[in-house]
């Protein structure tokens, strides 16, 4: 293990309250963090402090609270906009999660440009998040879902993504990070394809910004998006990117309070993006608390949690392939911190009810990825994943949990 | 084994480990369930992993309700398997009747099931009482 694996990793171990609490008897093991993140204390704090001191409903009163709330809350744009390295706070929506901001997107920019014969193109490894909206969209306006397959390693079949760009694809919304295989995807070079042809890209990055650096200038998306929760912040939280003449060119998704600029019963003028996107009572304390979850991963540095992972993953990688009769899905070269597999001897609720018993937490099933699981041939896998916390110690747990499964089921 | 069998031996057994070893015996030894009738009406909807139920009402008076399962999960094979020793071959009354709940709490079982085990747990349940519902409902069916 890495100087950071065991020093670092170790002291940032202790930030998170809830990793020193044992489970079913033993220090727990953490390793769902692709699932949803646990939180450092700094998060807990940002959110209760706004609760307890400054707590307002935000754009509404002239008084003090509610302007402290209303900075606050605004304030996050910011650390956002820095975060992905976005050019202009304005282009900074606050929702509910990624899943909200692919619907939005899905039918205030998408759904009025589709037509019968039109094309939406996805990729085989998306979350369900990344496909029914998609469906959804498409089955309304009589346009056409288009899947790029996913190779037998979990790769993405970047030909066949080139095949499937044509004149007839209105928009493509791809992952950047497979949760379920952690397969990153040549992203850039998938944009810069569908932007050769003047196709707009939607960038699902709910698995790339907890765990490497996003520079979304970079990356040259039309849209990106990411869930609080699983950037060490709150759940119910997430941020949309778009490009700002875009935001200003798409009817709102919602309408309410907050996103208007002058309502009478016969007309009503929208306000600019963001605002536009943000209908009623937002959660106020919930962005701060992602904020403070952002803030805290750059100063761990994005890069060295990046680094601290792909040491994990190398060590974990190398002892599972070790046990038996276990099988990884999902062996693309460039990966994140996650690993699916499936065991001979046991199914993945086997294993996870065993690994249980023993403090390690890891996610079984299908990972709201059910066509991948298809695609492998597999009903379900068990996942380890890791985060910024995640130690040596957590996969060696995993690794004696797996022995005793096997002990137990072969 | 028969239901009280297994409740004894649960009780001799204070480590989960050897606790989820039984269960896991008990799955394995289950009998045979066909592969034709794995089917989607047969698939139990709310399992996490897969579990199929198989009904047969014999032609007694009043009829009795057999059961037939099957699960691709070990553990959740084990719980099928005292399900069956409980449900199969009473009739639809006695199966009405029948605290199952109880039951595993005092197999010890329950506080093992994790929640979302549970959740398959009771659709088994849920799915088995329906079908005993049904058969006094429609005795001919």
């Amino acid at each position: 293990m890495s100087v950071m694996a065991n020093n670092v990793a170790h002291r940032i171990r202790d930030d998170f309250p809830i990793l020193g609490k044992p489970m079913n008897g033993h220090r727990l093991a953490f390793l769902d963090s692709a699932a949803s993140a646990q939180k450092p204390q700094v998060v807990i704090d940002a959110e209760r402090e706004c609760y307890e001191s400054y707590y307002a409903n935000i754009h509404r009163g002239v008084y003090s609270l509610s302007q402290q709330s209303t900075q606050a809350y605004e304030a996050v744009r910011g650390v956002v906009k820095r975060f992905i390295n976005a050019p202009d706070e304005r282009e900074i929506v606050f929702v509910r999660g990624a899943t909200e901001a692919i619907n939005l997107v899905a039918q205030s920019f998408v759904r009025p440009k589709l037509g019968p014969g039109d094309e939406v193109l996805i990729t085989g490894m998306e979350h369900h998040a990344n496909i029914v909206p998609w469906q959804m969209v498409t089955e309304a306006t009589g346009a056409k879902l288009v899947v790029v397959p996913v190779n037998d390693d979990g790769t993405l079949d970047v030909a066949a993504y080139r095949e499937r760009l044509n004149e007839r694809t209105r928009f493509v919304s791809f992952v950047h990070v497979s949760n379920t295989l952690g397969t990153v995807n040549p992203a850039e070079e998938m944009i810069a394809l569908a932007k050769a042809k003047s196709i707009p890209v939607l960038l699902d990055g709910a698995q790339s910004a907890p765990h490497m650096p996003v520079d979304i200038q970079a990356l040259g998306a039309d849209f990106y998006c990411f869930s609080g929760h699983k950037t060490y912040g709150p759940s119910g939280v997430g941020v949309l990117w778009g490009r700002l003449e875009l935001l200003e060119a798409m009817p709102p998704y919602q309408g309410g309070g907050d996103m208007i600029r002058t309502v009478s019963f016969e007309k009503t003028e929208y306000a600019e993006p963001p605002q536009r996107f943000e209908a009623g009572t937002p959660n106020i304390a919930g962005v701060i608390g992602m904020g403070a979850g952002l803030e805290y991963l750059e100063g761990v540095g994005m890069a060295a949690v990046a680094a601290h992972e792909q040491t994990l993953l190398s060590y974990a990688t190398e002892q599972l392939k070790a046990l038996p009769g276990l099988k990884i899905i999902g062996t693309a070269p460039q990966k994140t911190g996650v690993i699916s597999f499936v065991m001979e001897d046991a199914h993945p609720h086997d294993i996870g009810t065993i690994l249980d018993m023993d403090g390690v937490a890891v996610r079984t099933g299908h990972h709201c990825t059910q066509p991948l699981m298809a695609r492998f041939g597999v009903p379900a896998t068990a996942r380890a994943s890791f985060g910024v916390y995640t130690v040596g110690d957590d996969i060696d747990a995993l690794v004696s949990g797996l022995k005793r499964v096997r002990k137990m089921f072969a | 084994m028969d239901l009280q069998r297994i409740a004894d031996t649960f009780e001799m057994l204070d480590d989960w480990e050897d606790r989820y070893s039984l269960l896991i015996d008990l799955g394995r030894k289950l009998p045979e369930f066909p592969d034709a009738a794995r089917t989607e009406d047969n698939r139990v909807e709310g399992c996490t992993s897969n579990v199929w139920l198989l009904t047969h009402v014999t032609d007694d008076q009043p009829p009795r309700i057999e059961f037939q399962a099957d699960s691709d999960a070990f553990i959740v094979k084990g719980l099928v398997a005292i399900l069956l020793e409980a449900y199969s071959g009473k009739t639809a009354q006695e199966i009405l009747d029948m605290d199952i709940e109880s039951l595993f709490n005092e197999l010890g079982l329950a506080q093992q099931l994790t929640p979302n085990r549970r959740d398959g747990f009771v659709a088994m349940v849920k799915r088995m009482r329906a079908e005993a519902q049904a058969t006094q409902s429609h005795p001919t069916a």
